[in-house]
């Protein structure tokens, strides 16, 4: 029986898409049969990100209207194996995810896969609740930075309250913090909250510290998740949290601002 | 305060102001949530039981969950009208 994980924040731009790209990538490369879920529906992106955009032929809601099967909608990944794509529809009808058709895909692919990454958009309408609502574990995506923060706490309580393991007083969904886009050189400036001061104010158990990285644009912009770039450190950074998600252990990185001498720093500079 | 903290105040660091703001307005979010949701709910079904006995209208009974002291109160407000019918149904028989 596959395990779901909902990528969600509540606030848009803060890294879900590119997290859920990289994680799903993540867990394949260790041998897990994986599937990743766009749920945002009117608004495709998952496909950019993955570089399978030019193959998309069936979506989400054709599988749900009966007008496509489940294995004519998933895109098999050609880099890697084990991972596939769900893409969602591009329709303007945002509650088109009908509750039965979506309950119906969601039993289908935990008896085929390992794990069901979804991709949630952001607010807290019927995407959104869609999106996490079958969810056994959830990556909360949240940047250090007041607003997400508090759209991070909104959807931590419609988790607890809205979910169907709540529905159905299961124990509660797994709940794992990710902080992303964070600047260790801005938060020691005291420009930027730390990550001690939003897992005390969320109190979420830490998965992982990506860092702001222009490696991330890059990536998205040849669609490939980031977490095949060997050389960045977003990267690196996802690659340890899913190793933390599977549970190893494995410390925390890219907490403190990276040490520079002033001379490589000048040299550096005068070399460029 | 030294003469170079007259010319230089010493501002706190936005980042501290940042989670200062984010813990008073997550206190109070937080309390209006959990457990808040049925009183809609609970002010229609109240409502149907009531006007099985007593003709009342919707604005006429109010919800709310309040505190007192430790003590979370639930307080239920039924206004009922002077020139209020029992509803035929369950009127005393005669
Ligand atoms: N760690 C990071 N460093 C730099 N840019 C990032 C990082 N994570 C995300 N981004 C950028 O932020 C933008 C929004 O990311 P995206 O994953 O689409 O967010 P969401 O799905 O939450 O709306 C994208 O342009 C992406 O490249
Ligand atoms: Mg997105």
């Amino acid at each position: 029986m596959g395990k779901v994980i909902v990528v969600t924040s509540g606030k848009g731009g803060v890294g879900k898409t590119t997290t859920s790209a990289a994680f799903a990538a993540g867990l394949a490369l260790r041998g897990h049969k994986t599937v990743v879920i766009d749920f945002d529906v009117g608004l495709r992106n998952l496909d950019l990100v993955m570089g399978c955009e030019r193959r998309v032929v069936f979506d989400f809601i054709n599988v749900i209207n009966g007008d496509a099967t489940l294995n004519q909608a998933l895109i098999r990944d050609k880099r890697i194996d084990n991972l596939h794509i769900f893409p969602t529809s591009q329709t303007r009808d945002k509650d088109a995810l009908k509750r039965e058709g979506v309950d119906w895909v969601m039993r289908e692919l935990r008896n085929e896969f390992e794990y069901i990454v979804c991709d949630s958009p952001a607010g807290i309408e019927h995407g959104a609740l869609t999106a996490l609502y079958h969810a056994d574990a959830a990556i909360i995506v949240t940047n250090p930075e007041i607003s997400s923060v508090r759209d991070s706490d909104r959807i931590i309580g419609i988790l607890a309250a809205k979910s169907r393991r709540a529905e159905k007083r299961e124990s509660p969904v797994e709940e794992h913090l990710l902080l992303t886009r964070y600047s260790p050189e801005r938060v020691k400036k005291g420009e930027m909250l730390s990550v001690e001061d939003v897992k005390e104010i969320l109190s979420l158990p830490l998965l992982g510290i990506i860092p702001e990285s222009p490696t991330v644009l890059k990536a998205s912009n040849t669609g490939m998740p980031v977490i095949l770039d060997p050389a960045s450190p977003a990267g690196r950074a996802y690659e340890d949290a899913v190793a933390r998600f599977i549970g190893e252990q494995r410390e925390m990185r890219f907490v403190l601002p990276e040490r520079r001498s002033l001379l490589r720093g000048w040299f550096g500079r005068a070399a460029s | 305060m030294s003469l170079f903290d007259y010319f230089f105040p010493r501002k706190p660091a936005s980042a501290s102001v940042a989670k200062e703001r984010l813990q008073i307005v997550l206190a109070h979010e937080r309390s209006g949530r959990d457990g808040t949701d049925f009183l809609p709910r609970l002010q229609k079904e109240l409502l149907a039981v009531v006007t099985k006995y007593v003709a009342v209208e919707e604005d006429m009974i109010r919800v709310s969950l309040g505190k007192a002291g430790n003590a979370s109160v639930l307080e239920i407000n039924v206004e009922v009208p002077h020139t209020a019918k029992p509803t035929p149904a369950h009127a005393a028989p005669a």
